[in-house]
């Protein structure tokens, strides 16, 4: 396997010196700083672009350009008194921020941000680290941040981040079955689970990135599932301001509500890399040949793309209304779950043989017609003739079934 | 009946916005052009001559609705007299904390000795300091407001005080409106008469025409839809203004 030689780190064959440590230990620190960076200005450039599209001006008095509004934010939230509610799990309550914070950073360790640099012999990977089961850490520690915004809801002690945040582990869940769906299906193109080794497969050109060589339905079904998994609109229920104060983050102050929020930044940068890994290519893009100055375009290319997405969540937040939570469930299970298992088996029945795919589209397609006539009859249920339960306009109204009650007392009296 | 691309509606309508001009203004640096008739702090004007308009007969004082003003006229003194005719106000007090620019003691003053600048931002750090004496509502001599260090002046905001009492007649009548019944202030002369309500006089010499183009300029709305843009728009609202002979028969 290729990753054997790629990443020291998650090698048994070769043998550690001193140099390979000094690289992964410069490797994390860079990575560490360059994300820390990367959500500095993503916070700013999330609000400049909301602002301008909502005629605001947005931050300007920090800095050139308002650039320094978060840092600013960031020492004022350093300087705040740091609340507990007397009703708080307390260890738990302080556990939290990390829970949320960590799985954020952790996740970032696996995106490759460039292609390879060649250093005193040393072939480095311009990623924190290429471990073989490679994307399924980013399942793993999406599954944990879950944990991080469950306990912070429940360890507060008050209603409403208690709700925010069951909505919030409701929702996670079930987006991240439609998710995993769709990481099978690249893993199933690309052979490998190793995020640099899924990159690799795409660097051909255009017509090699996922994106193309799938069909465009995963990539769609990653990018709403990946949207509601970071509870940004329109799927931010979980944060609801209008519904419920400020969600599961409610009864936090000072450092450990920046640390939810810095969490939340860095998860809407990674999972923008994240698609930009699985389905554009990652870095792969035009590299002109200029000597020793090759491996800057890689970067180049995965910044754009990144940025890309990152103003693309920036432009659902300003353009669509919240989903209501019930539609949000709808579309998770009823939606993008059958789609995506469905779109898995079509693309694995293509991997085998081209028959085969026909086959199990064919297969598929009757699945689908089956299941979306089941949910027909099923959200009818309440109207057909044998309905349970009387149509909205035709239930009689509160105070005419108590009146009706009243009446029949009456004539029993008599 | 729903179009399936409306929507992208709003990812377009956000995305056109990226380009636009912004509404919201930088406040303390930049402000908005002030309305013609703008109340704000008052003055106490003085005549050409440098003699006080004031004649200390409390008329002010009692049209007020919150009691904020409290005046006390003294006779003039023979030899050197503070303002032509018998008496003038020798105490003139404003509480600004009480103060709510209805300009009714505008309204009220004989001799238009007080009217209203359009300067309204000023703010105090105790109560002592929220009443303002004859000292500091008095023009100085060169007959423009005293520029206090706690207020915040821009150009413009002296000019025109009491504007809409220049409009009309004292009665309120609006078709009096161009003909001079005010004495000359300190420093600025005859004021020309401002624009009234029939639009007819609306020139440079009111100086309220900029003004008004500005203002209505700086309120042109940036959120009209698309469609109601241009010549499209302009079809379209004609349309809606046409009498409906179809809604009867559809009802």
């Amino acid at each position: 396997m290729s990753f054997a030689t790629a990443d020291p780190l998650f090698s048994n064959g070769v043998h550690v010196t001193l140099a390979i440590l000094l690289i992964v230990i410069i490797k994390v620190l860079v990575g560490f700083a360059v994300i820390m960076g990367a959500v500095v200005i993503m916070i700013w450039f999330e609000r400049k672009a909301i602002s301008d599209m909502q005629s605001r001006i947005g931050p300007q008095r920090w800095g050139p350009f308002g650039l320094l509004q978060t840092l600013a934010d960031g020492i004022k939230l350093f300087a705040k008194e740091d609340l507990m509610p007397a009703e708080a799990d307390r260890f738990v309550f302080k556990l939290a921020p990390y829970l949320v914070l960590v799985p954020a950073l952790i996740t970032f360790s696996v995106i490759p941000l460039g292609g390879t640099v060649t250093v005193a012999g040393h072939v480095i990977e311009l990623q924190v680290a290429n471990p073989p089961m490679g994307i399924l850490v980013m399942l793993a520690m999406s599954g944990i941040s879950v944990y991080g915004v469950m306990l912070a809801g429940w360890a507060s002690g008050s209603k409403y981040p208690l709700l925010s945040s069951v909505r919030a582990s409701a929702q996670m869940i079930s987006y991240e079955a439609a998710l995993g769906m769709t990481i099978v299906t690249v893993a199933l193109v690309s052979g490998s689970l190793s995020t640099h080794d899924i990159v690799t497969s795409q660097a051909d050109g255009i017509w090699h990135w996922n994106l193309i060589r799938l069909g465009v339905v995963p990539f769609f079904v990653f990018l709403i599932a990946i949207t509601a998994e970071l509870n940004r609109p329109p799927f931010d229920v979980v944060e609801a301001e209008s519904e419920l104060v400020g969600g599961f983050h409610t009864e936090y102050s000072s450092l450990r509500f920046a640390l939810f929020f810095m969490a939340e930044f860095m998860n809407t940068l990674t999972m923008s890399g994240l698609i930009v890994t699985l389905f554009l290519g990652g870095p792969a893009g035009y590299v002109p040949n200029i000597p020793h100055l090759r491996w800057v375009f890689p970067i180049l290319w995965f910044l754009v793309k990144t940025t890309g997405f990152a103003f693309s969540y920036i432009w659902f937040r300003a353009a669509l209304p919240r989903f209501r939570y019930d539609q949000v469930m709808d579309l998770g299970w009823k939606r993008l779950i059958p789609l995506s298992l469905g779109w898995m088996l079509i693309v694995a029945g293509f991997l085998v043989k081209p028959a085969d795919g026909f086959a199990m589209a064919a297969v598929v397609i009757l699945a689908w017609t089956l299941l979306s006539r089941a949910f027909e009859l099923g959200v009818d249920r309440g109207a057909g003739p044998g309905a349970l339960i009387p149509q909205v306009g035709e239930r009689p109204l509160p105070g005419e079934v108590i009146r009706a009650l009243s009446d029949q007392d009456e004539e029993g009296e008599e | 009946m729903a179009n399936w691309t409306d929507f992208f509606g709003g990812f377009r309508l956000t995305l056109a916005h990226l380009g636009k001009p912004r509404v919201t203004n930088s406040y303390p640096k930049v402000k908005r052009p002030k309305q013609p008739r703008q109340h704000g702090r008052h003055v106490l004007n003085r005549y050409e001559d440098g003699m006080e308009k004031c004649i200390g007969c409390e008329l002010c004082a009692g049209v007020c609705p919150v009691n904020c003003i409290f005046v006390r006229g003294l006779d003039n003194p023979p030899d050197h007299p503070v303002s032509p005719g018998e008496r003038y106000g020798y105490i003139y007090e404003i509480n600004y904390l009480r103060c709510i620019h209805c300009d009714m003691c505008v309204e009220a003053c004989p001799t238009q000795a007080i009217t209203e600048s359009k300067m309204f931002e000023f703010s105090f750090t105790n109560r002592a300091d929220a009443i303002y004496t004859k000292k500091q509502l008095l023009v100085d001599d060169e007959g423009f407001p005293q520029r206090l260090p706690w207020e915040d002046w821009r150009p413009g905001e002296s000019d025109l005080t009491g504007g809409w009492m220049r409009a009309t007649s004292p009665a309120g009548d609006a078709s009096f409106e161009g003909e001079i019944q005010w004495t000359g202030d300190l420093g600025v002369g005859v004021r020309a008469a401002e624009g009234g309500q029939s639009g007819k006089r609306d020139d440079e010499a009111t100086g309220t025409l900029s003004i008004r183009e500005a203002f209505s300029r700086h309120l042109q709305p940036d959120d009209v839809p698309l469609d109601q843009r241009g010549l499209q728009g302009l079809l379209k609202s004609l349309e809606a203004k046409r009498p409906r002979r179809a809604s009867k028969g559809e009802r």
